[in-house]
């Protein structure tokens, strides 16, 4: 394990260090600001509003972050060669590939932190009241749908020569189930064999991001708190997929040829 | 032939590797034709060969970075797809580029968390290798900021990192100043002081003659010629440049 930190604290000290990370970051609480400032008229309506738009913003910030910087870890050590030196020491493959993972999900998990945290502050201005809980819950489960996005782009980088293609089919694969995964089933129904079968299977195989994407509405509604069962369990479902992609990450990456 | 006295470190048994060619997917490239040969413990060899040789794609397979197509390579007894059989060498690539966002001191503390040395030994190892590499000046500054002789001379620091008992160089002096090749001369002799086995494959052929014991050449993926620089010079009664220059048939 001791290994697999040492790869993620590099990952983490490299994203600490970059310039591009923070553009985004300040980029995201400016247009918060601004939306906070609209509520002129304190109108519940308008908060609701606003808090919605502030949450879909931190949700598309994050996977920006999220794809964006896993992309390029493996190809930017192959192509600055400095994956030579790295995996001529004592380090296997997996190890590489679980300590990109790990570093790149810890960022994320800061991100966010400080994402909801100063949404916190902002909604907590105008409403005066901050249900902790529900924010626990809601970055928990965002938290697990990126460890699938930075799962997935880690596999798409090792399969994609190059960082931006790889990027846009991760952007388009989680746009494509965010927006469509939920009505799957019911275009299925409205089908004909053998495609009805094809549909359901790709259903039930997608990580479903919507049901964490819908967590907002715990913070948006004010809605009472889910049971923490039933956060754990879907934190397990996430968790599959991540164990999923990484193992096949791990399983394309010893068969590569490293010249 | 190598000392018969002295274990051997490194042994390379009937390597055969292929590359599928690009434009013909269904032909071959063949890299490296059935190559032998070992090194025992304390031997400074020399690695040569023209440019496409198959010397680089010799030190990929002993790495573990590309498979073989056919033979085997033990370091240290172990196969060299297993990490163990990485946990006593050390290697410098031809014209790598570390991490530009770290410190001198951060990438040999990385590279040291990987070969999981304790805190105190890293700290000590730290300082002698950047001592040895003299850059003990340049430790705190970011690696982008290294001139290029700055930059192989940080390689050779993490090479060192585990007080390696094989170490493998590729081409440590390419694109170097003379005062930097020098330098990295007597670094290799310091280490061949010390019995150090150093694996190393260079175009400067003086350089080889110099600091090597033993030396194979290698042409078209074939091992022409190998054996103790002083008894290839003797017999072809010339020194190891025109030596080289007879084996791959660019003189008479």
């Amino acid at each position: 394990m001791n290994k697999i930190f040492a790869v993620a604290g590099v990952v983490i000290k490299e994203l600490y260090r970059r310039k591009d990370f923070y553009v985004l970051f300040v980029l995201t609480i400016i247009i918060c600001l601004i939306m906070g400032s609209m509520n002129v008229f304190n109108d519940r309506e308008i908060i609701r509003y606003v808090k919605e738009i502030c949450l879909l913003l931190i949700w598309i910030s994050s996977l920006i972050i999220a794809i964006t910087t896993t992309a390029r870890q493996i190809p930017a050590e192959r192509e600055q060669r400095t994956l030579l030196p790295l995996l001529a020491k004592p380090l296997s493959r997996t190890e590489l590939v679980v300590g990109k993972f790990l570093g790149c999900w810890i960022v994320c998990g800061l991100a966010l932190v400080c994402f909801y945290a100063f949404f916190g502050v902002l909604a907590a201005s105008r409403e005066h009241h901050w249900p902790l809980l529900n924010y626990a819950q809601a970055a928990f489960l965002h938290w697990m749908a990126l460890g699938v996005v930075i799962a997935l782009a880690l596999l798409g980088s090792l399969v994609f020569a190059a960082p931006s293609s790889n990027a846009t089919i991760c952007f388009s694969i989680v746009a494509a189930i965010l927006c469509l995964g939920r009505y799957l089933d019911k275009l299925a129904l409205a089908t004909p064999e053998p495609i009805r079968s094809i549909v359901y299977s790709l259903y039930f195989s997608i990580p479903h991001f919507e049901i964490p994407f819908d967590m907002r509405n715990l913070i948006i509604h004010d809605w009472p708190l889910i049971d923490w069962k039933f956060i754990w369990l879907l934190g397990l479902y996430l968790l599959a997929y991540i164990a999923f992609f990484l193992t096949a990450a791990c399983l394309i990456f010893r068969r590569k040829a490293l010249n | 032939m190598n000392d018969p006295i002295m274990p051997t470190i490194l042994s390379i048994q009937n390597l055969r590797v292929e590359y599928p060619l690009r434009d013909h997917k269904r032909s071959v490239k063949v890299a490296v034709k059935n190559l032998t040969l070992s090194v025992s413990a304390g031997e400074v060899f020399g690695f040569l060969g023209p440019n496409g040789a198959g010397k680089t794609t010799t030190m990929n397979v002993m790495l573990g970075f590309v498979n073989a197509t056919g033979g085997d390579i033990l370091l240290f007894g172990t196969s060299v797809r297993q990490p163990i059989a990485r946990q006593r060498i050390g290697y410098l690539p031809e014209m790598t580029y570390y991490y530009k966002f770290l410190t001198a001191e951060e990438l040999l503390r990385y590279y040291a968390r990987l070969f999981e040395i304790p805190r105190p030994e890293t700290d000590r190892r730290i300082d002698a290798a950047l001592k040895l590499v003299e850059l003990e000046h340049a430790r705190k500054r970011l690696i982008k900021t290294y001139s290029k002789g700055m930059q192989q001379r940080v390689g050779i620091a993490q090479a060192l990192i585990n007080n390696p008992d094989l170490l493998i160089l590729d081409e440590p002096t390419s694109g170097l100043d003379p005062l930097g090749r020098m330098k990295v001369r007597e670094i290799i002799q310091r280490l061949k002081d010390e019995g150090k086995t150093v694996f190393f494959a260079s175009h400067e052929l003086g350089e080889v003659e110099t600091v090597c014991d033993r030396v194979a050449i290698l042409h078209e993926g074939e091992l022409r010629a190998e054996g103790r620089v002083k008894d290839l010079v003797a017999e072809h009664q010339c020194n190891l440049e025109q030596v080289f220059l007879r084996v791959v048939g660019f003189q008479n």
